[in-house]
């Protein structure tokens, strides 16, 4: 054991040498006009976001709007990882510990209990408001989802894992996460049936136009990117929590799916 | 190795990407020398938080904000009355790059969804040999005792 010390040790040494010695050709710190921070990517994205989309926060429009394609699949990437997590644990279950007592409510403390019901409705509002407020400051989906997920984390350490699987059943946490997915392409395939003859793109919100009630297209897509945020509110949330609880229980929650 | 590497105006010019390689090694050196899977795990995190520090630190702008658009620019493009085509009056040079925030964002929340899976991983390792420690478990693997029952069985 001694020796890998070692040996990782020396490997680390060397690795970190080299990537100093290569952090010498880098630009400097805050340099504007750095090879990334000059690109005509980012530049175009910066001049026209709020032409396209009407929001002026430019990561969400990059997010959802030019790069929906790969957030999408960002958001099934956590889906799967929350799906193979109860394929992992999920099938461990036996007879005698289905009833394991991690399930029942904890010795009901009330200065814990009392903070907890506190403060779950106030996260759970200010992750709505994170979700919805996405367009004009910090915040969009990702943040929103885990602040609501972390929502029910707090109710499960609170007062126990049984009284916050009440609230949000694990039966559902894996389906409600699929659900969020489902909005997401739903909105993106919706695209591809309006629009002139042959149809848009998928997730070329523009087309919407002909189904919102607003004039331009580009006010479409800024509805349009509201709408793939709660796709992906939905999906965070649930697996942030159906994560939570295949592991706190051991895979032993009564019937995961 | 050029000494320049280690002159102070160059340090202190290039300090996000001192503070990125430590960081980043700290989570190596975790990986490779820990027994633990559990100290492994969380050496995998601190090198992930690096190379987040790694995307931000070189998306900053001198004397930039951050990169939503500000809300009188919008006021007064809002108010011309102007044709298809024109653009707010925007400098890029005045806002921080959006594309490394947005590809960190993202990276987040499937770094800690991946960290949930090889948690669970280790969950099930631990019932399969009753321990986490790498030694343990290869010494389980190549001479199993015979009176244990698979914890799975």
């Amino acid at each position: 054991m001694q020796s890998m010390k070692i040996i990782g040790g020396l490997a680390v040494i060397v690795t970190g040498a080299l990537l100093l010695r290569a952090s010498h050709d880098f630009p400097d710190w805050g340099d504007p006009l750095s090879p990334a921070n000059d690109s005509q990517t980012s530049n175009y994205f910066l001049e026209n976001a709020y032409v396209d989309a009407k929001t002026p926060n430019v990561v969400t429009v990059v997010l959802g709007d030019y790069r929906a394609f790969d957030t999408m699949f960002e958001t099934v990437v956590i889906l799967t990882a929350g799906l193979a997590i109860f394929a992992v644990l999920g099938w461990t279950q036996r007879e005698d510990i289905k009833d394991a007592a991690v399930l029942k409510a904890v010795e009901e403390n009330p200065i814990i209990g009392v903070t907890c019901r506190l403060l779950v409705p106030v996260i759970q509002v200010f992750a709505l408001y994170v979700l919805a407020h996405g367009h004009y400051s910090p915040g969009g989906g990702f943040q929103g989802g885990v602040m609501f997920g972390a929502s029910f984390i707090i109710l499960a350490l609170g007062t126990g894992l049984g009284s916050a699987l009440k609230r949000f059943r694990d039966t559902r946490a894996l389906v409600v996460g699929a659900i969020g997915v489902l909005v997401y392409a739903g909105i993106g395939f919706l695209p591809m049936f309006l629009g002139d003859d042959p149809g848009r793109n998928f997730l070329d919100y523009g087309a919407l136009k002909e189904i919102l009630p607003v004039e331009k297209e580009s006010m479409a897509r800024s509805h349009a990117i509201l709408g793939i945020e709660t796709g992906v509110f939905i999906t965070v949330s649930a697996v942030m929590f159906a994560v939570y609880f295949l592991l706190a229980s051991h895979g032993r929650t009564k019937d995961s799916l | 190795m050029s000494p320049a590497v280690f002159q102070l105006a160059s340090i202190s010019a290039k300090f996000n990407y001192w503070i990125y390689i430590i960081l980043m090694m700290i989570g190596l050196f975790a990986m490779i020398a820990k027994n633990n899977l559990i100290k492994k795990l969380i050496g995998m995190t601190i090198f992930q938080t690096a190379i987040i520090l790694f995307y931000v630190s070189i998306g900053v702008k001198e004397g930039a904000t951050i990169p939503i658009i500000e809300y009188e620019t919008l006021k007064e493009y809002n108010s011309q009355k102007t044709g298809y085509g024109a653009k707010p009056d925007i400098e890029p040079q005045d806002y921080d790059n959006p594309l490394p925030h947005v590809l960190m964002l993202t990276a987040i929340v499937v770094g800690v969804s991946t960290l949930g899976l090889a948690l669970a991983i280790a969950q099930r390792v631990f019932d399969q040999f009753g321990s986490l420690e790498e030694d343990e478990i290869l010494e389980e693997l190549t001479h199993p005792k015979p009176a244990k029952e698979p914890a799975n069985g």
